[in-house]
């Protein structure tokens, strides 16, 4: 009734290319940024921030990264973990180094060097496919952490091998350290994600997402086309690092304060993102906000529903929260292995039809 | 974008919470996980002392105290959520016992102003009360440990061990990584040789580590392990024959789960300790009477006597006993989070006392100072008997080496204190 594209008439071509073509969708898009940055600011608090907001805008990114990487470009990738951790150390170097640039360089910067290192572990993909490079990309990660558990360097020296987060400002206001207000951590860290996402939409329906997608769907056919795959894989793996290093230096400084390489940015956290993806939808910017706030508020609301409202054991709580995160992903990928995104999809054509299905 | 509404309702329903007179303690346990043998039976002691004060006294002071569980699974993302959940319920002190959640917690509780203890673990600088205010880690700490264990094997070889051969095998994580500074320092000083063998988290792969020992046949295996990792080590020191009272453990690598699995083959084993071992106590008396048989156990109860039980018992009466203390210091039943670090600060444990409390003898006795929150580092050593199943100990708690300790100590504080712009507190 309200969700439909009669009467909203496009005359331009960018207005009939637009991401929300309808305008019901557009709205909603609007509001929802609005909420985003104007309300939650202000009634934010600390639990609210660091048990769930926080995670959840950090992981996004990294889901969005791995997302281009994989969904997109169809290169899987088990080294997430590994390349988080890159911009992790490469943002705690930065910060200790030069404390008196802004934190958005050190971000960005983070991001920047996380990009070269994925487009060297990036390389491989040239000459293995599908199984191998996962296997190739397992060892980027392996390799990583034990290089910042072996160098010292990384860590300056610190008796224990941890990395801990010093107090940094953008403009006077604190967003780094314990002494962060919530709400700064939170805008900054949205802030990002927005960014991070119309980047990656844009990217991805112009031609370099055209090439990606291309060398995804049949890598062969798409050279015979004139698709360069030198380019368009390492663009790919550049791009993701640089999306995936942003998510890891936040993780690291406004999220944990304190991070030790292998906890932190083990092998789980790898497949903690690829899920995400998997469960969100492969190839689909809304799947990466979807399998991250599936998988990062879920268990919250699980433990404090089990634990806080109805007073079971702790233990039986976590048990349980295992097995219903488990049972829900099966469930997923059995009625819609194409994710939350094909719910979503599905959802939006029914409501195009809605009142009057035929 | 639309989960958010969700979130938002959740966090208003949280922030209602109870406000009544009470002891708030949180106890972020791990009963899950691959470092649940030791996780268990530690927040059973924790638990179940404050619930025997409870129904013996009617809490401490006449206030009842509130133990909120939760669980951690040893992750630091998890422990991070349990700490914002609880620190607003008027919690007054945070025992994590995870040397990786008392990283990320050093900084924000000094922030939010809640006192911390690890108990044995955690940053070993935070004993230089100067810099690390809200932190405490009486009554002893990794170095003292590694210090602790340096001195058994001097004893053993009459002062002597220029040249020996030492490993350190440990979780290559924060917490294993503690001593090594110390020992460096200490190989300097003895004219050991020293070598480092990392085992990855879990730790339940370590057979090329322990090919390694076989190859370099070393004089002795100190030994930084937790969780799964312990059973796995000593079943494999079993396995290649190292001679087991060569193989001595950290405190969080001696107790039952970790040497019963090997059977005779850990028999001699030894672990360092800051706590008694078994049930001879009359503390145990009434938390049997109290709380087991009146079926008020946090778990199921057989955990009593246990090692990580003990050990559990002993940090919840040193945190009563800080309690009493800032009690009396401030003339208020129902103190606050500040009033409690002062009483930790303040904190006299003597033997009398410990009579009084029924635990005479089930640790070493100590005093808190402004520039001293680590206690005097008093280490004992315990040894497993395979053939009675039970911990003996079989040295007295005694000294380290605090002027190694000492020094590296406030080095390691300097930097903190640097990297993170603290200025030094006035303790005159």
């Amino acid at each position: 009734m309200f969700y439909r594209e009669a009467g909203d008439f496009k005359t331009s071509y960018q207005e009939d290319s637009q991401t929300f073509p309808i305008k019901f969708d557009r709205y909603g898009f609007y509001v929802a940024l609005a909420v985003a940055f104007l309300i939650i600011p202000l009634v934010i608090n600390d639990y609210l921030a660091n048990a769930l907001l926080l995670p959840f805008l950090i992981y996004a990114i990294a889901a969005i990264g791995l997302n281009i990487l994989t969904g997109y470009a169809g290169q899987v990738s088990l080294g997430t973990g590994g390349f988080m951790a890159v911009g992790a150390y490469a943002v705690y170097k930065l910060m200790t180094a030069f404390p008196e640039v802004s934190m958005f360089v050190h971000v960005l910067l983070a991001g920047g060097i996380t990009a070269a290192v994925g487009v060297l572990f990036g390389l491989p993909s040239l000459r293995i496919k599908g199984f191998y490079l996962a296997v190739a990309t397992l060892a980027a990660q392996f390799f990583l952490v034990w290089v910042f558990n072996r160098v010292p360097w990384f860590y300056n020296y610190s008796a224990s091998g941890q990395i801990s987060a010093p107090e940094r400002d953008v403009m006077g206001i604190i967003i780094t350290g314990p002494n962060a207000p919530a709400w700064a951590a939170y805008l900054f860290c949205l802030i990002f994600l927005t960014a991070c996402a119309l980047v990656a939409r844009n990217l991805t329906r112009g031609s370099v997402g055209r090439t990606w997608m291309a060398i995804r769907d049949m890598d062969i056919a798409a050279e015979i086309i004139g698709v360069d795959p030198l380019k368009a894989k390492l663009t790919a793996f550049a791009v993701s690092s640089f999306f995936i290093g942003i998510s890891g230096a936040l993780f690291f400084a406004l999220y944990l304060g304190a991070v030790e390489v292998g906890e932190a940015f083990g092998i789980q956290k790898s497949f903690l993102v690829l899920f995400m993806v998997i469960i969100g939808g492969l190839g689909s910017i809304f799947g990466s906000f979807a399998g991250a706030a599936f998988l990062v508020l879920l268990p919250v609301v699980l433990k404090v529903f089990g634990a806080d409202w109805l007073g079971w054991p702790t233990d039986i709580v976590a048990h349980l929260q295992l097995v219903i995160v488990g049972a829900l992903i099966t469930m997923f990928l059995i009625l819609e292995p194409h994710g939350l995104a094909q719910l979503w999809r599905v959802a939006k054509e029914k409501l195009r039809l809605w009142p009057f299905p035929y | 974008m639309k989960m958010k509404l969700a979130t938002l309702a959740l966090g208003a329903l949280m922030a209602a919470g109870p406000a009544m007179a009470d002891l708030v303690f949180p106890s972020l346990s791990y009963r899950t996980g691959p470092f649940a043998a030791g996780g268990i039976p530690f927040a059973d002691g924790y638990a179940d002392y404050f619930t025997m004060l409870n129904e013996r006294d009617g809490g401490i002071g006449g206030v009842p105290v509130r133990v909120i569980e939760c669980e951690t699974g040893y992750n630091t993302e998890k422990g991070v959520e349990c700490y914002e959940a609880t620190k607003n319920e008027g919690s007054l002190l945070y025992q994590p016992l995870s040397t990786g959640i008392t990283y990320q917690l050093i900084p924000k509780v000094t922030a939010d102003g809640i006192p911390l203890h690890t108990m044995g673990y955690g940053r070993t600088s935070a004993a230089y009360g100067k810099v690390f205010k809200w932190v405490f880690n009486y009554p002893a700490n990794y170095w003292n440990g590694a210090s602790g264990a340096i001195n058994h094997i001097l004893e053993l070889n009459d002062g002597d061990i220029a040249g020996k051969k030492i490993t350190l095998l440990y979780h290559n994580s924060a917490y294993g990584k503690e001593p090594i500074r110390t020992l460096e320092e200490l190989s300097k000083k003895h004219g050991f040789e020293l070598s480092l063998l990392p085992v990855d988290s879990p730790g339940q792969e370590q057979k090329s580590q322990w090919l390694q020992i076989r190859r370099d046949r070393p004089d002795y295996v100190l030994f930084w392990g937790w969780g799964v990792m312990n059973q796995v080590a000593i079943q494999e020191a079993a396995n290649i024959r190292f001679p087991m009272e060569n193989f001595i453990g950290i405190w969080w690598s001696g107790a039952e789960p970790d040497v019963l699995p090997a059977g005779e083959g850990a028999h001699g084993y030894k672990a360092l300790t800051f706590t008694a071992t078994g049930d001879d106590f009359p503390v145990f008396d009434d938390i049997k009477k109290y709380v087991i048989d009146a079926g008020k156990a946090a778990g199921n109860g057989d955990k009593l006597g246990t090692v990580q039980y003990n050990r559990a018992v002993y940090a919840a009466m040193l945190a009563a006993e800080a309690v009493r203390k800032a009690q009396e210091i401030h003339g208020v039943a129902d103190i606050n989070a500040a009033q409690m670090r002062d009483g930790m600060e303040a904190l006299v444990i003597t033997k009398e006392r410990m009579a009084e409390l029924g635990m005479e003898g089930f640790g070493p006795t100590f005093e808190v100072s402004c520039e001293n929150h680590g206690g005097p580092g008093l280490v004992g050593v315990s040894q497993w008997d395979a053939k009675a199943q039970k911990w003996n100990l079989i040295s007295d708690f005694k000294p380290t080496d605090g002027e190694v300790i000492g020094a590296l100590i406030e080095e390691d504080a300097m930097a903190y204190a640097k990297e993170h712009n603290i200025e030094l507190r006035d303790c005159n």
